[in-house]
C-alpha cells in the first residue's frame, strides 16, 4: 500500500522520509516539486502524479505536503485519508502542525509514523492507541524524562488495540467527571449580485469533550432529530441505535473527538444571518475604481452576530487602495492582494461600512469580474438549523456527570459574489 | 542453511576495509554461529576491535579481553581514533562525524544510548546516510528499554536490506522474542523480524508466520497476516505456503484480524476467490466492526467476488437507461428476452446480505470506507437502489480538497451514466472561486453532465458567471462546457451560441480563442443554421482585436464561403486593407481566405487574392511568404503546375470532420469506481479487472458454513450433508412412510396464513420484508447473548430470502447445511418451549410461504415438505443424520468469550455462531395478565365503533419477534358495521400482523380479536387505521415497556451468569423506598409483573428477587433483580444490553413499586 512517505516544506525542501517498504529514492518526489512549480497556488498541485513507476499521492495542509509514494493500485481515497490522520496525529500530539513543530519532535513523530504502519497497511491510527504507546510530550513528563531516564513509550500492547472499542482505553480516572458537546454549524453559502441565495445549505458538527471515568455508555438524543439528513458519526456510535430509534447512543473515547457530523435537510430554507450591500465599479477611463461594502445583520434569532470578517482577493491589476472603515480594521497585503476587513461584532444601529478608492495598475484593463466576498462570522449560543440536544443519559457507570451543551453558528464557505 | 551463512560471514568479513585478521575472526564468528544464540555482545566486540584496528591499525590487540574489556578500551582509543580515522581516505567527513555517536551508543549508559540512537534515527529521517553505524546499532537490538529497542528495530528495517550480512545478528534475539509470553513483544517481534528484507531469513519467517497465525492473541495473528505479504514480496515462491495461512487466517473469526488477512489476500492471491465462499458471510456480518482501513480493503475484495458470484440485478429495471441497447435488441432476439423475462430476477440473499451490510459504513467518518461502500453500491445494487449513495457522496465534498478531488472524479464517471442520481445535489457542485483549478473543472465537468432540458437555464447561469472568472483557464473551460451543453439540449444550441458570440467581445484572449473554437465546432456541427451566425461573426469582426480569435472567424468564412457569398469578399477586402498591420496568425488566415474564395467566388475576388499573395510574397515573415508562394501555385493555373491545381479545390475545400464533444470521463467506467487506476485513467500495476455477472450464478452452496461452535456434539453431522444428493432422496423416501397428516396439516396452516396475509395488502411484498429482516438481524447483532428464540427468528429470515429465488435456483436450495442447521436449532428452542413450538414453527414456514403466493401449488407443496421435514424426523427413526435430534440434551452452554469485548460488542459478532445460544432459557406463561385495557377507539369518535386493546402476553402466534395484542371491538350503533378491517398504519415499516376482516359486526355485538405488533422493543406508537366500510379512524397503540417482553425461566445459576455478561453500560439501577407492606416476595412479583411480562427466577435467598425476560422483537435479555434492604428501601437493578429499554422499565418500576 503505502510505500514511503515524504514531508515538503512550501519551498520544496524534503525535510522528513519515512519508508515502510523497500526505501525509495527521494528523487522521486521531483516529479512532484516540477508539478508544484508549474502551480500557481500550493492547492492547484494534482494530488494524485503518475510517475513512470510510482504514483504519488499528496495533500497539502497546513502549509505542508504530505507525500506519499505508492506502487500498486490503491484506493487513493485511502492514502489521502490516511495522509490527513497523520497531520491530524502530529496536531494531537504537539498542538500544531508545521515544520518547525515536526523538526522539533523528528524522533517521536518517527516512531508514531512506525506505529502507525506496517508494511504500508494502517495498524493503530486511533489517537487513544497510540497514546498509550508513545506518550505524548508535557513539560512536566520531559522533566522527569531527563531525571529518571523513563521513556515515553509504553510497553504494554494498548488495551484499544485489542478491543472491538478501540477509540478507549481502560481505566480512565477522573475526579470531576463531565461531558460537554459543542454543536457547530456552518453556513455554507452563495449570494448572488443581488443578495439572492443561489446556495444554501448547514452543515453541522457535534464536537465532544468527554472527561469520564470508567466505561460510561451514553445515549445523546435530539429534540428534533428530522432536522438531520445526512450524518456520519464517529466509530463508536451504534449505527443501528441510530436508525431504529435516531438516538446516538455510544461508549466515548477519551477527551476530545468529533461525535458526528450532519447536513441539514435540504427542504428546510436556510437562515442567512448577514446581508452584504456592495458595490465595487472600477471606471472604465482612468485607472481608478470604488469600492464601497456594508454589512448587516439579517435573520440572527435575536442573537449578536460576532467575529465577522470579510475577505476579498482583489484583482491583480491592482496598485493600491485607500479605504476607510467605519468599524474595525482593513489590512491588506499588495503581494497577494489580499483584502481583510475584520468587523467583530454586528451593531444593527450602526452598520459597518467599507468604503474608499482603488486604483489600477497604469494601462491595466479595467478587470471583467468583480472579487467575491468570503464572509466569515460567529453567532454564539445559536444553531441556525434550531437543532436542539434533548437529553444525555449515562449509563454503566454510577457517578453523576457534569454535562453541558453549547451551540455556536460560523459560516463556512460564505461567499458573496459581486 | 548453515553453510550458507558460514558463507556470508565470511563474504562480509571479505569486504571489510582491513584484511588483516580476517581468519581469525571468521572462525570465531562460525564459532558464534554454531552455538545458535550467538550474542551480540560477541558481535559488538568484533566490531568494536574492527573498529580500533582500522583507526589504530592495532594488530596485536587480541581477542582475549572479553566483552567488558573491549568496550572499556574502545572508550578509551577514540580519542586516538577520531585523530588517526583523518588519516583515512576511505573514510570521508561522514565516517567523523558519527563518530561520538558510535561512541555513545557504545557506552554503558541507556541514556547516552538512547540519546545517540535518538540522534540516528533523526539523520534516517532527514534522508541522511547513518549506515556505516549498523555493527554498533544493532547490538542494542536486545536492549531491556523498550523505547531504545524500538529505535533499533526502527534502523534495522531501515538499513538491514543494505546491510544483509549484519542483519542476520539480530535474527536470533527475534525468535527469542517470538516465544515471548507478552502478546505485544511477540508481535513486535515477528513485525520487525519480517521486515527486515533478507532472503535468506525466508524459512525462519516462514516459519514464524506459520506459528504466529495459530497464536492465542489477535494482535499476534494480525501481525502474522502483515507479515504474509512482507515474505510474498521477499519471495515469491513462498506463495503456496502462505496461501495455506492465509486460508486459516481467513477462518479466524477476530474482527482485529479480518482486514490485515484480506489485505494479505488481495496481495498474495486475488484469483483465489474460492477462499473466500466459506467466509463470506463471516466477513458480511463482521464488517460493521472491523477497523475502518480493514473494510475498505473487505469491501472492495467483496465487490470483485460479488461480481463472479451473482447475476447481475441489473436487468430488469435497466430501463430508462439500457433503453438504447433495448432498441437494438428487440428486432433479433425478442425470444430470449420473453424468455428471461419468465423467469423473473431474485436476489441471491448473500448478494443482498453484503448490500445490507455494507449500506451504514455509508456513515462512516472515514471518507475512503464511504467511496469504498458507494462503488460497491454502484458496481452491484440494482440500479434502484444505487441512488442511497448519493447524500454521502455529496457530503463527502465538504471534506479536504483533496478528497473532493477523488470524489468528485468518481461523481462525474457516475454522473454520466446517472444523471438523477446527483441532479438534486446539482447545486453542490456549484464553483466557488476559493475552490482550487482542478476542483473547479471536475465541477464543471459534473455539471456539464447534469443538464438536461429541466434545469439547463440554471446551469447556464451559473456559467455566465464562471465565464466572468478572473481564472481564465477556468474561463476557458466553461466555454468549452457551454458548448457541450449546446450539443446535448437541443433547445439551448441557439441561446449558447448566442452568448458564445458575445463573449467574441472579450478582452481576454484565452476567452476569446476558446469561444471561436467553440463555436466553430458548433457551426460544424449544425452546418445548415450557421450562416446567420457567421454574418455576426462578421460583423463583430472589426471590433475583435484578438488575433487568435480573428484568424478563427476568417477561417471560418473561408470555410463556409459559400454560404455568406456577399460578406466573406467583403470581409477580404476589409483584410486587404489592413494586411499589412495584422498579426502572422490573421495573415495566414487571411492568405487561407483568398485562396478559398478565390477557388469559389474568383470574379469577386480575383484582384483582391492577387493583392494580398503579393503583400505576403514580401511579408518579413517567411512562413507568411512560404504559404503565399505556396497557395499561389496552388490556385493559380500556369504551365509548370496543372496537375495539382486541378485538385486545390479538393484540398483547400475538403469536408472537415465534426469534433466530438464529450465528457472527458466517459469512458472511465471501464475501471472499478474509487480506484487508484480510474483517477489516473490508465491501468496502475496490480489493478484487478472487475469481471463482468456471470450469465448463470455459479453453485451457491459453497458459501453455507458448517457451525463449529460450542455445542458441537451434533453438529458435524449436519455440515456436510447439506448439499450432498443423499439427503435429498432421503427426503422422498422419508415423506413416503411418515405420516402424511403431518404434512397436510402443515399445508393447510399455510394456506390459511397466506389468505389471512393476503388482507394486509402489499406491505408484505418483498421489499418491505427485506427491510424487516434487516432491522431485526440489526437489532439481533446488538446483543450480547443470545437466544434460542433469536436463532429461529433468523433462521426464519433466512428461510424467507431463500424462499425467494427463481424456480430453479430453489431446488438447489433445499436442505443446505445452514438451512438445516439454522432449522434445528429453531426447533431446538421450540421443542423445548412446550408451549407453542408447534405453532411458531409452522406459523413461520406458512409465513414464509405467503411470500411464494406467485408459485404453483406443486412447488408450494414441495416446499412445504422440505420445511416439514426437520420437525417430523424427530419423532421417525434415526436414519437420517441430518437432523437427529435424539441426542441432543439441552445441556448449558457456555459461551465463549474473551474477556476484552465488552458484552455488547460481542453481540455484534454473533452473526458467525448461530449456537451461540445459552439453552437453558426458554420462554415461559405469563405470571399475571393484566386485566387493564386501553382505549383504542372511542365510541364516539369511532361513529359508534369502539374498540379497546389489552396485552394478553402470550407469545405471539404470528410471528415470534411481534407482542400480540388482543382488541375487543363492539358496535355500539343501531345499525351493522361492516368490513372491519386494518388500514394504512405508520411508520409504514412497521410490521403489524393484521387481524381477518371482519365482515358485519351486528348492532350492540362485540368481537375480540389478536392482532401482532412488532415494536422492534420501542415503545413509539404503533399507528394505523381501523376502517369500517364508510370510516376509517387513526388509532394508535401504545405499548408500555414492560408489554414488549416477554417472560422465561432460568435458573438462578444461570440468572447469575447472564447478568456477569450484562455488566457495566448494561446495567441501570435504582434506591427507592418501598411501602413495608410490599417487602415481602409476594407483592414485589406482582408488582413487577403488572409493570413488566417478565418471568420469575426462583431465588435461594428471601431478600432477593429476580426476573428474567426477553425483549419481544430482537430477543435481549431482560434481568430485573430486586434487592431489599433494612429501613424499607430496595436496589433495583436491571441488566439488559438494550440500555434504553432497561432505563425506561427502571423508571416504571420504580414508580410502581415506591
Amino acid at each position: 500500500m503505502i510505500n514511503s512517505l515524504f514531508l515538503i516544506n512550501p519551498s520544496g525542501e524534503i525535510f522528513l522520509e519515512k519508508h515502510w517498504k523497500s526505501v525509495v529514492s527521494r528523487s522521486v518526489c521531483d516529479y512532484f516539486l516540477e508539478a508544484k512549480e508549474k502551480a500557481l497556488e500550493p492547492e492547484d498541485v494534482p494530488p494524485v502524479i503518475h510517475t513512470p513507476h510510482h504514483y504519488l499521492i499528496s495533500i497539502y495542509r497546513d502549509k505542508l505536503f504530505f507525500l506519499s509514494v505508492i506502487q500498486t493500485e490503491v484506493p487513493p481515497l485511502f492514502v489521502i485519508e490516511f495522509l490527513h490522520r497523520i497531520a491530524e496525529m502530529i496536531q494531537d500530539y504537539f498542538g500544531e502542525c508545521s515544520e518547525t513543530v515536526v523538526k522539533d519532535h523528528m524522533v517521536m513523530v518517527y516512531e508514531l509514523l512506525e506505529e502507525m504502519l506496517d508494511n504500508g497497511f494502517p495498524l493503530a491510527t486511533e489517537s487513544n492507541v497510540l497514546k498509550e504507546m508513545i506518550r505524548p510530550p508535557t513539560i512536566l513528563r520531559s522533566v522527569v524524562n531527563t531525571l529518571t531516564g523513563t521513556s515515553n513509550v509504553g510497553d504494554t500492547l494498548p488495551t484499544g488495540q485489542l478491543s472491538t472499542i478501540p477509540w478507549r482505553r481502560a481505566g480512565v480516572r477522573y475526579t470531576n467527571n463531565e461531558a460537554y458537546f459543542d454543536v457547530v454549524e456552518e453556513i455554507d453559502a452563495i449570494l448572488d449580485q443581488s443578495g439572492t441565495t443561489v446556495f444554501a445549505e448547514i452543515q453541522g458538527v457535534v464536537e465532544a469533550c468527554v472527561k469520564l471515568s470508567g466505561m460510561p455508555d451514553l445515549t445523546l438524543s435530539f429534540m428534533n432529530p428530522c432536522l438531520l439528513d445526512d450524518v456520519s458519526f464517529h466509530p463508536c456510535v451504534r449505527y443501528k441505535l441510530w436508525e431504529s430509534e435516531r438516538v446516538l447512543s455510544f461508549i466515548p473515547p477519551d477527551g476530545n473527538f468529533t461525535l458526528m457530523t450532519y447536513h441539514v435537510n435540504a427542504q428546510n430554507l436556510v437562515a442567512i444571518p448577514v446581508y452584504v450591500k456592495q458595490s465595487i465599479s472600477f471606471f472604465e477611463c482612468g485607472s481608478d475604481g470604488r469600492l464601497d461594502v456594508t454589512v448587516g445583520p439579517k435573520q440572527t434569532m435575536g442573537k449578536t452576530v460576532e467575529g465577522v470578517m470579510v475577505t476579498v482577493h482583489l484583482p491583480k491589476t491592482i496598485l493600491s487602495i485607500n479605504l476607510t472603515a467605519t468599524q474595525g480594521s482593513y489590512t491588506y497585503d499588495n503581494g497577494t492582494k489580499l483584502l481583510v476587513w475584520d468587523i467583530g461584532k454586528l451593531n444593527p444601529q450602526k452598520l459597518p461600512n467599507l468604503r474608499g478608492s482603488l486604483s489600477l495598475q497604469a494601462g491595466a484593463p479595467k478587470p471583467e469580474e468583480n472579487p467575491s466576498l468570503n464572509i466569515d462570522l460567529k453567532i454564539q449560543q445559536l444553531a441556525i438549523s434550531g437543532l436542539k440536544v434533548n437529553r444525555l443519559d449515562m449509563f454503566g457507570e454510577k457517578y453523576k456527570p457534569f454535562k453541558g451543551v453549547k451551540y455556536i453558528t460560523k459560516a463556512g464557505k460564505f461567499q458573496v459574489r459581486t | 542453511m548453515r553453510e550458507k551463512s558460514c558463507m556470508f560471514m565470511i563474504k562480509f568479513f571479505l569486504s571489510l576495509p582491513l584484511l588483516i585478521s580476517i581468519i581469525k575472526l571468521s572462525t570465531t564468528a562460525i564459532l558464534f554461529y554454531d552455538s545458535l544464540a550467538f550474542h551480540n555482545k560477541h558481535f559488538c566486540t568484533l566490531a568494536k576491535r574492527q573498529m580500533l584496528s582500522m583507526s589504530t591499525n592495532n594488530l596485536s590487540y587480541s581477542d582475549q579481553g572479553g566483552t567488558d574489556s573491549a568496550v572499556e578500551v574502545g572508550q578509551e582509543t577514540t580519542p586516538t581514533s577520531s585523530n588517526a580515522g583523518a588519516g583515512f581516505g576511505l573514510f570521508s567527513v561522514d565516517f567523523k562525524k558519527n563518530e561520538d555517536l558510535k561512541e555513545m551508543l557504545e557506552s554503558n549508559k541507556e541514556s547516552l544510548k538512547l540519546e545517540a540512537m535518538k540522534r540516528v534515527v533523526g539523520l534516517i529521517a532527514k534522508g541522511k546516510n547513518a549506515s556505516e553505524l549498523f555493527p554498533a546499532v544493532v547490538k542494542n537490538v536486545a536492549s531491556k528499554n523498550i523505547e531504545l529497542k524500538k529505535l533499533v528495530y526502527v534502523y534495522l528495517v531501515r538499513y538491514a536490506e543494505e546491510q544483509q550480512d549484519l542483519a542476520l545478528l539480530s535474527i536470533s534475539t527475534f525468535q527469542r522474542a517470538l516465544k515471548d509470553p507478552n502478546q505485544l513483544i511477540r508481535a513486535s517481534a515477528l513485525r520487525v523480524l519480517s521486515s527486515i528484507r533478507v532472503p535468506i531469513i525466508v524459512p525462519i519467517m516462514m516459519l514464524a508466520i506459520k506459528e504466529a497465525a495459530s497464536d492465542m492473541s489477535p494482535y499476534v495473528r494480525k501481525t502474522s497476516a502483515h507479515a504474509i505479504q512482507k515474505l510474498y514480496s521477499l519471495d515469491q515462491d513462498q506463495k503456496e505456503l502462505l496461501i495455506e495461512v492465509i486460508e486459516k487466517l481467513l477462518k479466524d473469526k477476530s474482527t482485529l484480524v479480518a482486514g490485515s488477512v484480506v489485505m494479505a489476500f488481495e496481495e498474495v492471491c486475488p484469483d483465489r476467490i474460492d477462499l473466500i465462499h466459506k467466509n463470506y458471510r463471516k466477513l458480511c456480518n463482521l464488517l460493521v466492526d472491523v477497523e475502518e482501513w480493514g473494510q475498505v480493503v473487505i469491501i472492495s475484495m467483496l465487490t470483485r467476488y460479488a461480481r463472479t458470484q451473482f447475476t447481475s440485478p441489473w436487468k430488469e429495471d435497466g430501463v430508462f437507461d439500457e433503453h438504447n441497447e433495448r432498441a437494438f435488441y428487440e428486432s433479433d432476439e425478442e425470444n430470449t428476452r420473453n424468455e428471461t423475462e419468465a423467469k423473473p430476477y431474485m436476489m441471491d440473499p448473500d448478494h443482498r446480505l453484503l448490500l445490507r451490510n455494507t449500506k451504514p459504513l455509508l456513515q462512516s467518518r472515514n471518507t475512503a470506507v464511504v467511496m469504498s461502500v458507494a462503488q460497491l453500491y454502484w458496481h452491484l445494487a440494482p440500479k434502484n437502489e444505487v441512488s442511497i449513495v448519493t447524500k454521502s457522496l455529496v457530503r463527502l465534498l465538504r471534506s479536504h480538497r483533496e478528497v473532493q478531488y477523488i470524489v468528485l472524479q468518481n461523481i462525474a464517471t457516475m454522473s454520466i451514466q446517472r444523471k438523477g442520481m446527483f441532479e438534486p445535489y446539482m447545486k453542490s457542485f456549484y464553483v466557488r472561486s476559493t475552490d482550487a483549478t482542478h476542483i473547479k473543472s471536475l465541477k464543471l465537468e459534473i455539471l456539464t453532465s447534469l443538464a438536461n432540458e429541466a434545469n439547463i437555464s440554471t446551469i447556464l447561469r451559473e456559467f455566465q458567471t464562471y465565464v466572468k472568472s478572473q481564472d481564465k483557464q477556468f474561463a476557458a473551460g466553461t466555454i468549452q462546457a457551454i458548448g457541450r451543453c449546446a450539443t446535448n439540449i437541443s433547445e439551448v444550441t441557439d441561446t449558447c451560441l448566442n452568448g458564445l458570440v458575445l463573449l467574441l467581445s472579450n478582452r481576454d484572449e484565452t476567452v476569446v480563442a476558446e469561444s471561436v473554437v467553440v463555436i466553430r465546432k458548433l457551426l460544424q456541427i449544425q452546418p445548415t443554421q450557421h450562416s446567420d451566425i457567421i454574418k455576426h461573426m462578421a460583423k463583430l469582426f472589426d471590433n475583435i482585436t484578438v488575433p487568435m480569435a480573428r484568424a478563427s472567424i476568417l477561417w471560418l468564412m473561408g470555410e463556409y464561403c459559400e454560404r455568406v457569398p456577399k460578406i466573406a469578399p467583403d470581409v477580404l477586402r476589409k483584410m486587404a486593407k489592413s494586411f499589412t498591420s495584422e498579426e502572422d496568425i490573421v495573415k495566414l488566415q487571411t492568405v487561407n481566405l483568398a485562396a478559398k474564395l478565390y477557388l469559389t467566388n474568383s470574379k469577386q475576388t480575383k484582384l483582391l487574392t492577387q493583392y494580398i499573395l503579393n503583400l505576403g510574397k514580401y511579408d518579413q515573415n517567411y512562413d507568411i511568404r512560404d504559404r503565399t508562394r505556396f497557395i499561389r501555385q496552388l490556385i493559380v493555373p500556369n504551365d509548370n503546375n496543372g496537375a495539382l491545381s486541378k485538385y486545390a479545390h479538393r484540398i483547400l475545400l475538403a469536408p472537415k470532420p465534426a469534433p466530438v464533444l464529450e465528457s472527458a470521463y466517459k469512458d472511465r467506467d471501464r475501471y472499478q469506481l474509487g480506484t487508484l487506476s480510474h483517477t489516473i485513467n490508465t491501468k496502475a500495476s496490480g489493478y484487478l479487472e472487475l469481471s463482468d455477472w456471470p450469465a448463470v450464478a455459479p453453485d451457491k452452496s459453497v458459501r453455507n458454513v458448517e457451525v463449529i461452535e460450542p455445542g458441537k456434539e451434533w453438529a458435524p453431522s449436519l455440515g456436510k450433508t447439506g448439499k450432498s444428493k443423499p439427503a435429498k432422496s432421503s427426503d422422498d423416501k422419508f415423506y413416503s412412510d411418515s405420516g402424511e397428516e403431518e404434512e397436510e396439516e402443515e399445508e393447510e396452516e399455510g394456506i390459511r396464513e397466506s389468505s389471512s396475509e393476503d388482507g394486509s395488502g402489499s406491505s408484505n411484498s418483498e421489499e418491505s420484508h427485506v427491510q424487516k429482516n434487516s432491522s431485526q438481524s440489526s437489532e439481533e447483532s446488538d446483543k450480547s447473548s443470545s437466544q434460542s428464540e433469536k436463532s429461529s427468528s433468523e433462521s426464519d429470515s433466512e428461510k424467507k430470502e431463500r424462499k425467494t429465488k427463481t424456480p430453479l435456483q430453489k431446488k438447489t436450495v433445499k436442505p443446505t447445511a445452514k438451512d438445516g442447521d439454522s432449522d434445528e436449532n429453531g426447533n431446538v428452542a421450540k421443542e423445548a418451549n412446550s408451549s407453542s413450538a408447534e405453532e411458531s414453527s409452522s406459523d413461520s414456514e406458512s409465513d414464509s410461504d405467503t411470500h411464494t403466493d406467485s408459485d404453483s401449488g406443486t412447488e408450494h407443496k414441495k416446499k412445504t415438505k422440505s420445511k416439514a421435514k426437520p420437525k417430523v424426523e424427530v419423532k421417525s427413526t434415526k436414519e437420517v443424520s441430518l437432523l437427529d435430534l435424539g441426542d441432543f440434551t439441552p445441556a448449558p452452554v457456555t459461551q465463549h468469550k474473551s474477556p476484552v469485548l465488552s458484552p455488547s460488542l460481542l453481540g455484534d459478532l454473533e452473526g458467525l455462531s448461530l449456537s451461540n445460544v445459552s439453552s437453558t432459557i426458554q420462554l415461559s406463561g405469563p405470571v399475571f395478565v393484566p386485566e387493564k385495557s386501553h382505549d383504542l377507539l372511542h365510541h364516539m369518535t369511532g361513529k359508534g365503533l369502539s374498540a379497546q386493546y389489552q396485552f394478553p402476553r402470550q407469545p405471539c402466534l404470528y410471528q415470534p419477534t411481534m407482542v400480540s395484542v388482543q382488541i375487543s371491538l363492539t358496535n355500539t350503533t343501531d345499525h351493522p358495521l361492516e368490513q372491519i378491517h386494518i388500514g394504512d398504519r405508520s411508520p409504514t415499516g412497521l410490521n403489524i400482523h393484521c387481524f381477518n376482516t371482519i365482515e358485519c359486526l351486528e348492532p350492540e355485538a362485540s368481537v375480540t380479536v389478536f392482532i401482532g405488533v412488532d415494536f422492534n422493543d420501542s415503545t413509539q406508537a404503533a399507528n394505523f387505521q381501523l376502517c369500517t366500510k364508510e370510516d376509517h379512524f387513526s388509532v394508535s397503540i401504545q405499548p408500555a415497556i414492560g408489554e414488549l417482553l416477554l417472560p422465561i425461566t432460568m435458573t438462578e445459576l444461570d440468572f447469575r451468569k447472564e447478568q456477569g455478561k450484562l455488566l457495566g453500560m448494561n446495567e441501570s439501577s435504582a434506591t427507592i423506598t418501598m411501602a413495608a407492606e410490599n417487602m415481602t416476595s409476594q407483592p414485589i412479583s406482582r408488582l413487577v409483573a403488572t409493570v413488566a411480562n417478565l418471568g420469575v427466577v426462583p431465588s435461594s435467598q428471601d431478600n432477593v428477587h429476580r426476573f428474567a425476560g426477553k425483549t419481544a422483537s430482537s430477543g435481549a435479555v431482560v434481568l430485573v433483580m430486586v434487592e431489599l434492604r433494612e429501613s424499607s428501601t430496595a436496589l433495583i437493578t436491571i441488566n439488559t444490553e438494550k440500555s434504553v429499554m432497561g432505563s425506561m422499565l427502571l423508571r416504571d418500576l420504580k414508580l410502581a413499586l415506591a
